[in-house]
């Protein structure tokens, strides 16, 4: 366990290190000024220069990487070229509500996904089947920006159930939740309906239900313990789904979160921003697939040993 | 000998306790705010956006301000000032016994090192190009002299500025952000983070934080305007997208929606008759237009530019922006001193235009790239254009890209036509040469500056320069007129295609009151926050 374990982790920071070179050379491929966007219409060309001296932007890119790099390792992630804030800080000020969005989002895509994939694989390819599936196809293609708007408007404003989107309590996390959790609940719907089938397949399945157990508890003792399995995986790499939704939602939601913080700073060119946003989230992808591994080898023991 | 001519301070100072007085709105109470995007920074020196520009000049003074609602200049914090008959000595008393909101009171000293600290190259600030007439501006943008040697300070309550040359605008340039006030003390305090704790001697203070979420700004019971502001707190709640913010304030959870209202919402709120004392209708400084490359081919051809300009429907843009817009047919926007009311521009010809194309040796059109922002309604004005262009022959490839990339392609000039929408700045202060210096005049036509057509014509630079340096006031007429002049020649040239001068629409709830114009107004863009008023407390 602590070799697979430390094996994993020394291919993290080497993944980690390839999205810093990957996400630096594409900011700098962008065809945007960031200097520009700083210095405004007014600026002179002395004004321009002298900024871009300022900020260190003037030297050749592995240069500017090679400092990145270096203020990075002492954990200074540098500062935004228009608030002019830590990125450390602007990230950590908004990091928890971002987490706690994608905690609840988890809750309710699996609270709606699961029970519906399990139902439809008991009822393979009768209507009821087709149901769900046709609902989390609709689910999985419904732009999450106007879910949220029609979860707003019927839930918050004709209903008045839900705060009109903000953050603070336990009430104005449950829409914002629910657009990303729906949307995604359609992809684990087909998910776990395609594992159970396999697994509902095999012979022990046909053993146990021959041995006369109650058909719930095949279902749900003797076959979700082994159709669980790709689905754990798979939340790990979600993370990194979640990374396009959240902005989205979070716009809408008006949920301080670091979508917003990314948004903006890519509309202002704000490269600090951006490499230190995408950097979290890489390490959040790195860090979820490591839990699903680790997760997945405590489910099933072949993992860890084979 | 000076000449004074300010005396007109006491009038002034009295028009603006009038405002508070004829309405007689008592101060007190609250109001809730929203803006989508996030506040970047409160630093005069560094703000330049949307969501900052107004709440800085809440918060900061400089020497000179506006009459509020209006685009006439009036003292700040200077309480009188005067200029030498050379035009190039400038000499501003102080208010006396103005207090920054950390207690200390303003000195002269105060507003040399603010002015400074926006030259002072490492502050980076946007605003640094500004001050160029200032003596000594040049060693301290080049970072070989510490301070302007232009500003003087012989005693605490007096500012000289010494000129290189007269310059007319001056006057709006120390109204302007980047000269407003800071205490040095708190500059140094926080350093870079200055712009998240700011200290000015502003109508009011902010007094909270929290990032990415809300601003709070309470009354500065200190402030030197009598009777201002009207509010007791003001909380600003960022991240808000449109359409939630307007159903908030339908509730009663909000009070002004800083940006626009939703274009899917704005045809029905504005035709419901509730909301009539509810949406304010105010014009902006701001003109949106088409550049076309006048250094490359086709559009070097003056003939060309000129068919373009015939060739537009400009109508069926303001039907686009659900007829949030006037139809422009020159640089300036209306409210614009210089604005010229007879100027009948290029009428819409489709006919004409194809024979000036076809004298231009263009019988059968060409093909052409047209750059614009890719978000709504810019692509959709784009595509209204393409008709427009391909009925004359024209076939345009529209690239429709992220703003800072269109900015880039204008800049470089690699973009044959770009459309302005989305990216027109508004005025940064009320003078026609602000529309000229750096979107048409030949200092913007360099790579990476803002005018995208490229357009520099010497004649017409050398009037503008003229027309700047006359800066007394009894030339201030015939400097407009000059200004005028200058804006038909190039319009002769046609450059750009005017297409539309926006309209604000702004929208606030019942319990917020005060003259329109307050909601609209052209310098605190987009709300005067210090003269709107609660009526709960009335």
């Amino acid at each position: 366990m602590f070799r697979f374990l430390a094996g994993r982790l020394l291919q993290s920071v080497l993944i980690l290190l390839g999205i810093t070179v990957i996400t630096f050379g594409l900011v700098f491929l962008i065809p945007a000024d960031p200097v520009r966007m700083i210095a405004g219409r007014s600026a002179t060309p002395q004004t321009v220069e002298s900024i871009r001296h300022q900020l260190g932007l003037d030297r050749p890119i592995p240069v500017q990487y090679a400092r990145y790099l270096g203020n990075l390792v002492q954990g200074d992630m540098g500062r935004s070229y228009v608030q002019k804030a830590r990125v450390s800080e602007l990230i950590a000020s908004r990091l928890p509500a971002t987490l706690q969005l994608m905690a609840a989002a988890i809750f309710f895509q699996l609270l709606i996904g699961l029970p519906a994939g399990i139902f439809a694989s008991t009822r393979r390819n009768r209507p009821s089947d087709k149901v769900v599936m046709v609902c989390s196809f609709v689910g999985i293609s419904a732009p999450q920006f106007v879910v949220g708007l029609l979860l707003i408007y019927a839930f918050a404003y004709k209903l008045e159930l839900f705060p009109l989107g903000g953050y603070g309590t336990v009430w104005h996390v449950v829409l914002p939740a629910l657009t990303l959790g729906v949307t995604i609940a359609g992809w684990y719907s087909r998910m776990s309906r395609s594992s159970m089938v396999d697994v509902l397949r095999q012979d022990y399945i046909r053993t146990a239900r021959a041995k006369g157990v109650a058909e719930w508890r095949v279902i749900l003792v003797h076959a979700l313990r082994n159709a669980i399995l790709p689905i754990v995986a798979m939340i790990g790499i979600d993370i990194g789904l979640y990374a396009q939704g959240i902005v989205v939602v979070e716009a809408v939601f008006g949920w301080p979160g670091i979508g917003q913080l990314a948004w903006l700073a890519i509309q202002r060119v704000d490269i600090p921003i951006i490499m230190g946003v995408t950097l979290v989230a890489a390490v959040g992808i790195v860090i979820g697939n490591l839990f699903a591994d680790i997760a997945t080898s405590l489910i099933d023991p072949r993992v860890r040993h084979g | 000998m000076l000449r004074k001519f300010a005396v007109a301070t006491a009038v002034a100072a009295l028009a603006i306790t009038s405002v508070a007085a004829q309405a007689g709105p008592k101060q007190g109470g609250e109001m809730v705010v929203t803006y989508k995007d996030d506040i970047s920074t409160f630093d005069p020196a560094i703000g330049y956006d949307w969501q900052n520009w107004s709440m800085i000049k809440s918060l900061f003074d400089g020497l000179m301000d506006y009459e509020p609602g209006t685009t006439e200049l009036i003292p700040d914090l200077a309480e009188s000032y005067t200029i030498s008959d050379d035009g190039l000595t400038y000499t501003f008393k102080l208010r006396p016994g103005v207090k920054f909101h950390n207690e200390r009171t303003l000195t002269s000293a105060d507003i040399k090192y603010s002015i400074e600290r926006s030259v002072n190259p490492e502050t980076q600030s946007p605003g640094q190009g500004f001050f160029w007439q200032i003596e000594g501006f040049d060693e301290m943008a080049s970072g070989d002299a510490k301070e302007l040697s232009g500003i003087t300070t012989p005693d605490d309550h007096t500012v000289i500025i010494k000129l290189s040359q007269p310059d007319a605008t001056f006057l709006q340039i120390v109204a302007i952000n980047f000269a407003f006030a800071v205490p040095r003390e708190e500059v140094e305090k926080y350093g870079l983070d200055f712009g998240r704790n700011p200290v000015g001697t502003g109508a009011y203070k902010m007094t909270d934080w929290t990032l990415g979420q809300r601003v709070v700004f309470e009354r500065n019971a200190d402030y030197f305007r009598e009777g201002a502001p009207l509010l007791d707190k003001i909380t600003f709640e960022v991240g808000q997208d449109p359409s939630v913010a307007l159903l908030r304030l339908k509730r009663g959870e909000v009070d002004v929606l800083g940006d626009p209202i939703p274009s899917a919402n704005f045809l029905q709120e504005v035709a419901d008759p509730a909301n009539a004392d509810l949406i304010v209708e105010g014009g902006l400084l701001h003109t949106g237009y088409i550049t076309l490359n006048t250094t490359e081919p086709p559009f070097d051809n003056k003939l060309v530019r000129q068919a373009v300009n015939m060739a537009i429907n400009k109508e069926r843009v303001i039907k686009i922006v659900n007829g949030r817009a006037t139809v422009a047919n020159q640089p300036l926007p209306p409210a614009m001193p210089s604005y010229d009311t007879n100027f009948e521009g290029y009428a819409y010809d489709p006919e004409k235009a194809k024979q000036l194309l076809a004298e231009a040796g263009y019988p059968d059109g060409f093909e052409t790239e047209l750059y614009a922002m890719n978000t709504d309604p810019n692509p959709r004005i784009a595509q209204s254009f393409q008709q427009d262009l391909a009925a004359i022959g024209i076939k345009a490839e529209i690239k429709a890209l992220a703003q800072a990339t269109v900015i880039d392609a204008g800049g470089e000039g690699t973009a044959p036509m770009l459309w302005s929408g989305g990216m027109a700045w508004i005025a940064d202060y009320p003078d026609p040469s602000n529309f000229y210096g750096p979107i048409l005049g030949c200092g913007g036509a360099v790579p990476g500056g803002w005018n995208w057509a490229k357009y520099c014509n010497e004649e017409i630079d050398a009037l503008a320069a003229k027309a700047d340096g006359m800066a007394s006031t009894d030339q201030a007429e015939a400097r407009i007129e000059m200004w005028r002049q200058i804006y038909n020649q190039i319009m002769d040239d046609a450059p750009w295609v005017p297409v539309m001068n926006e309209v604000r629409f702004a929208m606030h709830s019942a319990r917020i009151g005060g003259k329109d114009i307050f909601f609209t107004d052209p310098i605190h863009i987009p709300v005067h926050y210090e003269y709107v008023y609660s009526k709960d407390v009335q």
